[in-house]
């Protein structure tokens, strides 16, 4: 939330009546308010260190760079001369998370909606619990389970997609081989984002006013009805957010791309070929091996992909904050 | 079943007093749609499980959209259809979990014993099976523990300071900015500011500290999101009545504020928690990793449960995949447990 | 509100506290004994795991022991080896910790060089330009060395249905890699191959989409016998077109065993691990099958160009000798000939001394390294002796 949420703002501090402990409640209000005012500083303070010191490892390597940066695919920092661009890693970042919102927040939405309006009270217990399981388990394992089972399964899919749909660029594979592609790390992805864009869409289809609801379904509209009408235009705002924190959290995922994608350096709109990188898991694969000057580049990727990431929460942010007029607090 | 003895003359008065599917329509239709889809498989040039299942759901969402339209009308029609679809979405969430679940366990079980859970990998060769998870255990609980320790108090009064001292205030909105920009950190980043930061520049060794402060940056912002709304719920009467009592502002937000809010506020520290527990990015750049257990987390290496995962996968031997399988398990449910313990807590403390 | 219903509150309130705090104290007890029993329960024994190998039975008395904390990371290719050595050492000096962790030969410098580290293991010695002088630093008192340690053998790990025996010249091998030669039933191919039935499905090649050494001793090797054919950069990242990344030698070997028609590239032990069938290659002498043997005779002709206790090899890639396995690949300990903590120093080179005795060296061959012989044996155990 972003401005004032004036709904909340607490009544001003009062003033105590006896002197003695007046004097002391004044310097415990003094201690505990600096207290927390310092530790809304120290945020600042971490943020403007991790800025700082990304840029000023990175921007050694930038000026050393003698491919641009930002439409160039080559990875080859360490070369003399040193190259490196992050055109193939925006591609594959961006792709794979498309990939993940678009299989990922509409589902995301259908259980939020269940649970909120649709599901009787012990269904709903379940399928929260469901949901809250996925959402606890660790991104490494999604990687090895990515690997292990669902990706001799999605073999036939992207066959079918190829035999049925290949005149789409997005759905063609030359190749036969379907391995460690981007459209297999959109699937993961979307498994991951899903609880995060189900939880925050819930929590803003709960906070439809009852009254709302009550006085659709008492002029005789059906369950859907209800929720076009009185749920969805009350929630869009929160539902965008929904989507786009799903996104922030897909553009940053380190290790189940690192393990699941091939990580090759091109951009390749055959969605189902072997291939693909992002700026998460390609700094995961290089940093170790990386010399100074290529450490300097992934730091830059990494700063791209933080400023991306920001940008994405800032506008869900944003849409959030214009119902914050609404927001149940009072 | 019409009513009144003038005839259906207008539809408002046919979508009022019209027709009704019966109760047991839907079964008839999913019952229906399965033995046609497994006829229409045995008869087409497709087959496979989930050729079939489509297919018996694209039957079943016709049949039922159809019959209703034609009984109902359209707009009943169109509601069934939606739930059918809404249903659909949270059967779709059941498959991946319970596809890891059952990889991960079935997967895990090969070597899961109470000898894994109690020994470290201290002289086990990567060649053969033996050894467990015990150090790593322990590593885990600490660097963790110390995360938390660190992170929660801060995260409690970053949010402390939002709702009750900053409201309107120039840096409160710089801060609540900031917070949402932390909740955006991709994981590798918060790795690389510690390692480049303190280990790199600053020389210090890498320890379960240096890993559990990278953690920390992770759950920061998590934390005080998560109190910061459970500190607006709690109703301004409250504040205001203990003002009127002449308490002292610092003491309302401890004794009145924060209990009201407990509940929420440590199921959402625990929540944040279970979220860290899982990391392995920073970890790779911040840690040492042990094959012996270690019980300080300030000096010497010390091994966790994700870079155990990932360290036994390098290895690329059966025998250390097995051990890998067996350690997402152990961390699952770790994860686990401490969800469970998130929402028991959150029920005891609850103010009634 | 009377007087007795406000004493009843009293009591009231002092219940829910009692029982609060009852409540407290129950959650608190319980996770203190939780704790208290987790701490006391573990074990850091495991028994009798280390190795079926008889080498350690005879070796482990000839270990003349030193006590402390090791710390050392770098290459990946040698973590096993190192690990089974390590467990040798600790098994037989109970007093001695020495963790070896697998993060990269460069990580594994920069560790070094930052004092992190008391060596590193490194696929490639020291830059003579921009490594060598800060490791030097590091190293108040004495220069850095470069140890060779551990040799490799990099194979060629292939997935085809029927065929046990595959042959490749260095000329082919380079075809496959760098996208020129496309099917299984290549002339190319066939010619080394009388007798065996190629499919003419295509040829999927596998490489590491992470840096390492592996792949950097692969490329010079696939550029020193095949320079016409292969025409791309080397290094430790992989530059060529096309083909599919994985992860780690476990990555692209996992890779392998699921792909029919694909062949990588692996460090030996880990095609031995898994199984997995691996091609001779021929140098020019005729096709040689990848063993430590045979890899050991390539490793031998590797000239040393340091000086003095430093021993950076130059591998010979172009070895054209009918026993003698070309693609190898050595890792080096690198660490401090003087300038280590003396504690440090003496445990670095008790262990360092177990590695390369005959011990030591013969643990490589039973798990798919390739072991240091002959006179560069005899350099590599000076060079740890005048460690100090």
């Amino acid at each position: 939330m972003t401005m004032t949420p004036t709904a909340t703002q607490p009544p001003p501090s009062p003033v105590s009546a006896s002197p003695i402990r007046g004097r002391a409640n004044r310097r415990g209000d003094r201690i505990f308010s600096g207290l927390s005012m310092a530790a809304g500083i120290l945020v600042l303070a971490i943020m403007a260190g991790i800025g700082l010191f990304l840029l000023v490892k990175a921007v050694p390597a930038l000026r050393v760079n003698t491919a641009n940066f930002l439409t160039s695919s080559v990875w080859l920092p360490d070369n003399t001369p040193s190259r490196f661009g992050i055109a193939a890693l925006a591609f594959g970042t961006v792709m794979s998370s498309l990939i993940a919102m678009v299989l990922a927040v509409p589902v995301g939405y259908g259980i939020a909606l269940a649970l909120a309006h649709y599901a009787a009270k012990r269904i709903a217990v379940i399928l929260a619990f469901i949901v809250d399981l996925l959402a606890a388990v660790p991104s490494i394992i999604f990687g090895l389970w990515g690997l292990a089972w669902l990706m001799p399964r999605t073999f036939g899919l992207f066959a079918w997609l190829n035999d049925h749909l290949g005149w789409i660029p997005i759905f063609r594979n030359d190749l036969g081989v379907y391995t460690r592609c981007l459209a297999l790390a959109g699937i993961v992805l979307a498994i991951m984002i899903l609880p995060t864009v189900s939880a925050i869409s819930r929590e803003v289809f709960v906070q439809v006013p009852p009254a709302h609801i009550e006085a659709s379904l008492a002029l005789g509209a059906t369950r859907w009805e209800m929720v076009r009408m009185a749920v969805i235009p009350f929630s869009k705002p929160g539902m965008i957010s929904a989507a786009m924190l799903g996104l922030g959290r897909a553009l940053g995922e380190t290790i189940a791309v690192a393990l699941v994608l091939s990580a090759t350096f091109n951009i390749n709109w055959h969605l189902t070929e072997p291939g693909g990188n992002s700026f998460a898991a390609n700094i995961a694969l290089k940093f170790n091996e990386a010399g100074p000057t290529g450490q300097g580049a992934l730091i830059a990727a990494g700063l791209v992909l933080f400023v991306l990431t920001l940008a994405v929460n800032i506008v869900a942010r944003l849409f959030i904050a214009r119902r914050a007029a609404f927001s149940g607090a009072n | 079943m019409a009513l009144s003895t003038a005839g259906p003359t207008s539809s408002l008065h046919q979508t009022l007093t019209g027709g009704k599917l019966p109760g047991w329509a839907p079964w008839v239709c999913a019952a229906g749609s399965v033995l046609a889809a497994v006829a229409l498989i045995a008869v087409l040039p497709v087959n496979g499980r989930a050729q079939t299942i489509i297919l018996a759901v694209l039957l079943f969402v016709g049949s039922q959209t159809a019959w209703s339209f034609a009984v109902e009308g359209r707009r009943h029609a169109v509601d069934r259809l939606v739930t059918t679809l809404i249903y659909s979405a949270g059967v779709i969430a059941l498959v991946p979990l319970v596809a890891i679940l059952a990889t991960v366990i079935i997967k895990g079980l090969k070597v899961f014993s109470g000898y894994f859970l109690l020994h470290s990998m201290r002289n086990v060769s990567p060649l053969h099976p033996g050894g467990g998870v015990y150090h790593a255990i322990i590593g885990t609980l600490e660097v963790v523990g110390i995360a938390a320790i660190i992170g929660i108090p801060i995260g409690a009064l970053v949010a402390i300071y939002l709702v009750e001292y900053g409201a309107g205030k120039r840096l409160a909105y710089w801060v609540t900015f900031f917070v949402d920009v932390m909740t955006g950190i991709p994981s590798i980043v918060a790795g690389l500011f510690v390692y480049t930061g303190l280990i790199l520049t600053l020389g210090w060794q890498r320890t379960g500290f240096t890993g559990a402060l990278s953690l920390t940056i992770l759950m920061i912002p998590v934390m005080v999101r998560s109190t910061e709304e459970m500190l607006k719920l709690v109703p301004n009467e409250l504040r205001e009545s203990a003002y009127a009592l002449g308490v002292p502002k610092y003491k309302t937000i401890l004794r009145v504020v924060v209990p009201t809010a407990l509940s929420g506020i440590i199921t959402g520290a625990m929540l944040a928690v279970a979220r860290i527990t899982g990391e392995t990015a920073p970890l790779l750049l911040t840690m040492f990793i042990s094959a012996s257990i270690n019980f300080s987390p300030f000096t010497d290496p010390q091994a966790t449960l994700p870079t155990f995962i990932w360290d036994q996968i390098a290895r690329g031997t059966p025998a250390s995949l097995d051990r890998a399988w067996a350690a997402a398990l152990t961390l699952i449910l770790i994860v686990v447990l401490l969800n469970l313990m998130a929402r028991l807590l959150g029920r005891v403390y609850r103010v009634k | 509100m009377s007087l007795a219903s406000a004493t009843t509150d009293i009591d009231e309130s002092k219940e829910k506290r009692a029982v609060k705090i009852n409540r407290y104290g129950q959650l608190a007890s319980v996770a203190l004994v939780g704790t208290l029993a987790l701490a006391a329960c573990g074990s850091n024994s495991n028994a009798g795991s280390t190795s079926s190998a008889s080498g350690s039975a005879s070796g482990s008395g000839s270990i003349s022991c030193a006590s402390g904390k090791l710390k050392a990371s770098g290459s990946t290719a040698q973590a096993n080896a190192m690990t089974d050595w390590i467990n040798a050492y600790q098994t037989a000096c109970s007093g001695a910790t020495i963790e070896y962790q697998g993060v990269g030969s460069g990580a594994g410098v920069t560790d070094f060089i930052n004092k992190q580290t008391d060596f590193a293991g490194s696929d490639s010695s020291l830059k003579v330009d921009s490594e060598q002088p800060k490791a030097d630093a590091r190293c108040s008192a004495g220069p850095a060395i470069n140890i060779p340690m551990v040799g490799g053998a990099i194979a060629l790990t292939y997935n085809l249905q029927g065929v046990t025996k595959l042959a490749l010249t260095s000329q082919t091998i380079a075809g496959i890699f760098a996208g020129k030669i496309t099917k299984w039933n290549d002339p190319a191919i066939a010619a080394a191959n009388a007798g065996v039935s190629l499919p003419s499905s295509a040829i999927l090649s596998f490489h590491r989409s992470d840096a390492s050494g592996t792949t950097d001793n692969f490329t010079k090797f696939l550029k020193a016998a095949a320079p016409a054919v292969w025409t791309y950069q080397g290094g430790k990242s992989w530059t060529a077109p096309g083909g599919q990344g994985a992860k780690g030698n476990d990555g692209v070997s996992t890779g392998v065993k699921s792909t029919p028609n694909s062949i990588g590239y692996v460090e030996l032990s880990y095609a031995l691990n898994n199984n997995l069938p691996v091609a001779a290659v021929d140098n020019g002498a005729g096709p040689v099958d990848p063993t430590s043997e045979t890899a050991s005779k390539a490793l031998a002709s590797a000239k040393v160009t340091g000086t003095g206790n430093n021993l950076p090899l130059k591998i010979n890639y172009n070895i054209k000798d009918a026993s003698a396995y070309p693609i190898v690949l050595v890792t080096y300990e690198i660490t401090c000939e003087k300038g280590l903590d003396s504690a440090q120093a003496a445990l670095v080179k008790s262990f360092l001394t177990f590695t390369a005795s005959d011990a030591g060296q013969s643990k490589l061959s039973t798990t798919g390294y390739v072991p240091m012989s002959g006179d560069l044996l005899t350099k590599v155990r000076a060079s740890v002796e005048a460690i100090s």
